[in-house]
């Protein structure tokens, strides 16, 4: 989790398996809504910005449906925590652990995230 | 039930009580026998004479708006498994002899009682005027003479543009039976012998303005003569009625309600005493007068009052009183009841109660008539102040509480009861005035006491609940508007805080926040919640909940509030679920499906073909849909501009298939075409699926337009479904598919082309106005107060006096309208977002795959299987 204090030539990265990797101008994302990103194992991870400029990675499969869709679903709050609601089936995620609030056993991978401002990079 | 290998059956383990008749009051004695246990020990058979078993007769009309016979059964399902309770439907008893205790019924099945019960019911009377057997004459009693009169009359109207029907007797259930023949598209006659309606009901005043309203829907009204002979044309069928005063009516079909008389020809030929008049003599605890074993109850007994009684509620309490007995519980005996009534006829409110016609003596009667607005009031109160009865015409509002008041010195005075809202005196007594003894359901004598308690003592959390308990309102249905007030006074009273808020961020209702959203012009999500969501929730990211749901409500006010009626653009992309995000569904594999609008499902052959090689050359799974348009599925979101592209460039247009927003108006071929047709509606359907496109709605509207009575279009299955007539078109609302499907309701006859629209437009902005979150207007119509009727003032009536603000909110709308998909595709910053990933604008996601299925694809779901990834806490925060 980030809070955005840079401008427009900020760039957001993701923490994977091979390091930092710069997913996108942090002016891509719209507060509220995600993207997915494709990372360098094939995998895929949902980026989301919250209102307060707060960056977020989960993973982006849907583990009730195995779809790659969480990126797409609608975010909120519940009780202090951030989550993403799957567009699919409509169970919560957390947006900083993964876990799913709807059932305990369920949870996501969880990515660390930071933004760059140009002049860092 | 076919009888058994004996045509006599006997079972000498356990007393038999025979039951002969299966009708209300019947059925109503079979749940009194079984909750006193009686079924347990007794062996109970029912002889019916119906095919079907009992049926809400009270609501028999409704079967013409859309309930089906199964809809009307009384009979919960299992209930006469579940009690070893021996129906046999279609048998009816034809011999009983009362010396060897036994019922014979007409397939010769035989059966020895220890008790025997009568619930025979009534015959309508047919008054021996010459022809009344002419073909084409009916009576109004049962499900069966219903299906004759629609069938006959349809018959009448593929033979004519306009066929006339009469009814003869213009009494409660005579106006019923006009407003079938009206609703069934038939000029329409009523013949009462009486100077007024309803002469037994009401008084001169109120039949008055009772009549000036019931022509003014268009029936004709006969008072002062009765019919004197039926002629019949060569065929045998009905041609005309000359009536009393020599004139003549050309009619096709005469319905006979003149009054119903107790069908006592059992009793009579076994030697049971029969009252002067007709009516098995009965005592009061509902025995015969004459054999201890045999009890008569409902409409075929003579009271110990003295009365036949013809309505239910008497007949509810007869069956209590005779299962107690049969039980060998003491009974308080029959004490006689109630001749209240509350009625809607043709959509008029009629209601009377207590000594409707002042026969008290020394009495008062305090009047208000209205001959405009056709309302007419009437309360008859004893010198000291005592309400002793009254009769409601054209407005019974207030007949939940003065009915229970009854009896008692109201606590205001009677003019301030009988003035209408609005003239300085009108006081809204509601039902929470009422004392805990008052009776609040007539019906089923429930109290407001039993009301209370049901939700104090037996915890009953919402008026289904309470109507299930203590099955008040389960009944006519004329008291459920005060039994509503009454729970919800009660829930607030014992602490229970109703919460109406949508969600855990706002303690709105949808209709609230409408409201805020409309008349503070608030076109901001976080603003909004700023300012009106809980204070735990400001601040916050909202939730999945009310972000939609206030998106729909800016984006349906958005001309009005000044937003931008596109709904992706600023925060507004952000409150979108994920198809009105990506402007196609969403399916199972994470591609999306493509439904382009096909208005009232006509295209053209060229449109066909583009729809073909679009699905070709990207690969899309092709389906013809249930709302007669084309679904294309399996797209992945990045192609869903290509495909648009080409779709846009051939004329084709976003159908919302992907929002809670107008779907399909389905047609017929219409008049065109079709032989039976009356109107174009197919051109109907265009007209008003291209006005109400885009349009946000707290759920789907689908709408249907078929272009005669035959209804090919299904639409009364519809939100807003409309029906050709011979003068113009017949608009229903309310009607739904899916899980629970309801049938649409007459909202109104016979409108021409404007005043459909008109009409369709404020109901359309007045749903969406009061409707909550994901309703359809099936739901919603059931829901709110007063139902229909209110929504029918409304919008009809503009009681409120909204409509022109309706009106304008809708033409605001329809001057706004722009295509999605082309305001998307002229955008290339809206575009981007069209990506399977942000970081790799270009790279198609690997997991959306199909394999082949019937000669095209379907998705490969063994792509998405995988095992879940443990949890990865994360410490700190990197910055
Ligand atoms: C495509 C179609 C089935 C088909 O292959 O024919 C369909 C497909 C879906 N229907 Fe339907 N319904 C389709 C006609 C119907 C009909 C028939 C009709 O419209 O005449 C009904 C019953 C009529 C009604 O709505 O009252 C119908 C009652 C439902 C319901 C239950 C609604 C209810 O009030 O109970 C849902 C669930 C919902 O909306 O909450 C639903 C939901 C859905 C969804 C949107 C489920 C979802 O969220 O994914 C399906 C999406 C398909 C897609 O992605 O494209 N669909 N659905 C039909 C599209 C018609 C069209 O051209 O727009
Ligand atoms: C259109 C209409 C509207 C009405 N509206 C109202 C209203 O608003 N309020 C109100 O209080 N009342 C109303 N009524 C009256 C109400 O329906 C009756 O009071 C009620 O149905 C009486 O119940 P019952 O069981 O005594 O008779 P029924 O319901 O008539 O049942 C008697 C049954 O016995 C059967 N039967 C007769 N003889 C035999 C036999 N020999 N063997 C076997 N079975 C036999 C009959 O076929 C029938 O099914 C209305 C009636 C009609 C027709
Ligand atoms: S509903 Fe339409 S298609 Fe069906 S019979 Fe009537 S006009 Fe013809
Ligand atoms: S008064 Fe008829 S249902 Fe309550």
């Amino acid at each position: 989790m980030t809070t955005a204090t840079a401008t427009a030539t900020a760039t957001v990265e993701i923490l994977g398996s091979d390091g930092w990797l710069a997913v996108c101008p942090l002016d891509r994302l719209t507060p509220g809504r995600g993207v997915a990103a494709l990372l360098p194992d094939g995998t895929q991870a949902a980026l989301f910005i919250d209102r307060a400029g707060r960056t977020y990675a989960i993973g982006n499969r849907d583990p009730f449906t195995g779809a790659q869709v969480l990126s797409r679903g609608l975010t909120g709050t519940s009780a202090d925590r951030p989550f993403v609601a799957s567009p699919l089936l409509k169970q919560r995620f957390d947006l900083a652990t993964g876990a799913c609030l709807d059932d305990p056993s369920v949870s996501v991978p969880a990515y660390r995230v930071r933004t760059r401002d140009a002049r860092d990079a | 039930m076919a009888a058994a290998a004996s045509p006599t059956s006997t079972d000498t383990t356990r007393p038999t009580v025979v039951l002969i008749g299966h009708g209300m009051v019947g059925q109503r004695f079979l749940e009194e026998l079984a909750e006193r246990g009686v079924t347990e020990r007794a062996r109970v058979v029912v002889l019916c004479e119906e095919p079907r078993p009992a049926y809400d007769r009270v609501q028999l009309t409704s079967y013409f708006a859309g309930r089906s016979p199964e809809d009307l059964s009384m009979v919960e399902a299992g209930f006469m498994e579940k009690h070893g309770i021996e129906l046999r439907l279609g048998d009816p008893a034809e011999t009983i002899d009362r010396e060897t205790r036994t019922v014979t019924a007409r397939s010769g099945f035989t059966v020895r009682y220890d008790q025997l019960v009568l619930a025979t019911g009534s015959y309508p009377f047919v008054p021996p005027v010459p022809g009344k057997d002419h073909k084409g004459t009916f009576v109004y009693r049962t499900i069966e003479d219903l299906l004759a009169i629609e069938e006959f009359a349809q018959r009448l109207m593929q033979k004519q543009d306009v066929p006339s029907g009469s009814v003869v007797g213009g009494g409660l259930l005579g106006l019923e039976a006009a407003g079938a023949l009206k609703g069934l598209g038939l000029e329409t006659h009523v013949v009462e012998f009486a100077p007024r309606l309803m002469p037994v009901q009401v008084d001169e005043g109120g039949g008055e303005a009772l009549r000036r309203t019931i022509e003014d829907m268009g029936v004709i009204v006969h008072t002062g003569v009765g019919g004197k002979e039926i002629t019949a044309g060569e065929d045998g069928a009905v041609t005309g009625m000359e009536l009393s005063d020599g004139s003549r009516i050309d009619t096709d079909m005469v319905v006979f309600s003149a009054g119903v008389r107790p069908r006592d020809q059992l009793a009579r030929d076994c030697g049971l005493e029969v009252g002067e008049r007709g009516g098995i003599v009965v005592d009061a605890d509902c025995r015969t007068a004459n054999d201890p074993a045999v009890y008569a109850i409902g409409e075929c007994a003579l009271a110990c009052d003295g009365r036949v009684y013809g309505l239910v509620a008497p007949g509810y309490e007869m069956a209590r009183t005779a299962a107690s007995a049969i039980a060998g519980e003491g009974t308080d005996g029959f004490a006689g009841a109630d001749l209240s009534t509350k009625l809607k006829l043709l959509g008029v409110d009629v209601a009377s109660f207590g000594d409707a016609h002042g026969a008290t003596e020394g009495c008062l009667d305090v009047v208000y008539a209205d001959s405009r607005s056709g309302v007419y009031k009437k309360l008859v109160v004893a010198q000291d102040g005592t309400l002793l009865g009254g009769v409601l015409v054209g407005d019974a509002e207030a007949y939940g509480t003065l009915r229970p008041l009854t009896g008692t010195v109201p606590p205001v005075s009677p003019e301030q009861l009988v003035l209408p809202a609005g003239t300085g005196g009108p006081v809204a007594l509601g039902p929470s005035a009422l004392p805990d003894d008052a009776v609040i359901c007539n019906c089923h004598n429930v109290t407001k006491g039993a009301i209370r308690s049901a939700v104090t003592e037996h915890s009953c959390g919402t008026v289904p609940e309470v109507k299930k308990c203590t099955k008040a309102g389960t009944g006519c249905g004329s008291c459920v508007k005060a039994l509503t007030t009454l729970v919800n006074d009660e829930l607030e009273a014992s602490g229970v805080t109703v919460d109406k808020g949508l969600c855990a961020c706002f303690p709105h209702s949808r209709a609230e926040l409408y409201e805020i959203v409309r008349t503070l012009r608030l076109t901001s999500y976080e603003e909004l919640l700023a300012s009106h969501g809980r204070p735990e929730a400001r601040g916050g990211d909202g939730c999945e909940v009310c972000k939609p749901t206030i998106g729909s409500i800016i984006a349906s006010l958005a001309p009005s509030v000044g937003a931008d009626g596109y709904i992706l653009d600023g925060e507004q992309a952000a409150l979108q679920d994920t198809n009105d995000h990506f402007l196609a569904n969403l399916q199972r594999n994470g591609s999306y499906s493509i439904v382009p609008r096909i208005p009232g499902g006509e295209i053209t052959p060229e449109k066909l073909i583009v729809i073909g090689e679009v699905a070709r050359d990207f690969g899309l799974y092709t389906k013809i849909t249930g709302g007669q348009r084309i679904d294309l599925f399996g797209a992945r979101v990045d192609q869903l501009p290509l495909i648009w592209t080409r779709l846009v460039d051939a004329g084709f247009e976003s159908g919302h298939a992907y929002g809670k927003a107008l779907r399909t108006v389905k047609s017929c071929v219409g008049q065109t075409w079709c032989r039976y047709g009356v109107q174009d509606s197919v051109r109907m359907a265009i007209d008003l699926e291209l006005r109400y496109r885009g349009l946000r709605s707290p759920h789907k509207l689908k709408s249907a337009v078929s272009g005669c009575a035959r209804e090919c279009a299904e639409a009364r299955g519809k939100d807003f479904g409309v029906i050709a007539t011979s003068n113009g078109w017949n608009l229903y609302v309310g009607g739904n598919g899916g899980a629970d499907p309801r049938h649409a309701d007459l909202l109104a006859q016979d409108l021409s082309d404007a005043e459909l629209i008109r009409l369709i437009d404020r109901f359309l902005m007045f749903y969406i106005r009061t409707a909550d979150r994901l309703e359809r207007t099936s739901a919603w119509l059931e829901r709110i107060e007063g139902g229909l009727d209110h929504v029918r003032d409304v919008v009809v009536h503009d009681s409120l006096g909204l409509c022109d603000e309706l009106e304008a909110l809708m033409a605001a709308h329809v001057a706004h309208y722009r295509d999605e998909w082309a305001e998307t595709l002229n955008d290339p910053e809206r575009l981007a977002r069209f990506v399977s990933f942000v970081n790799a604008p270009d790279a198609p996601d690997p997991s959306v795959r199909f394999v082949p299925e019937r000669d095209q694809v379907k998705p490969d779901l063994t792509v998405l299987a995988g095992p879940t990834l443990p949890i990865r806490t994360l410490e700190g925060t990197s910055a």
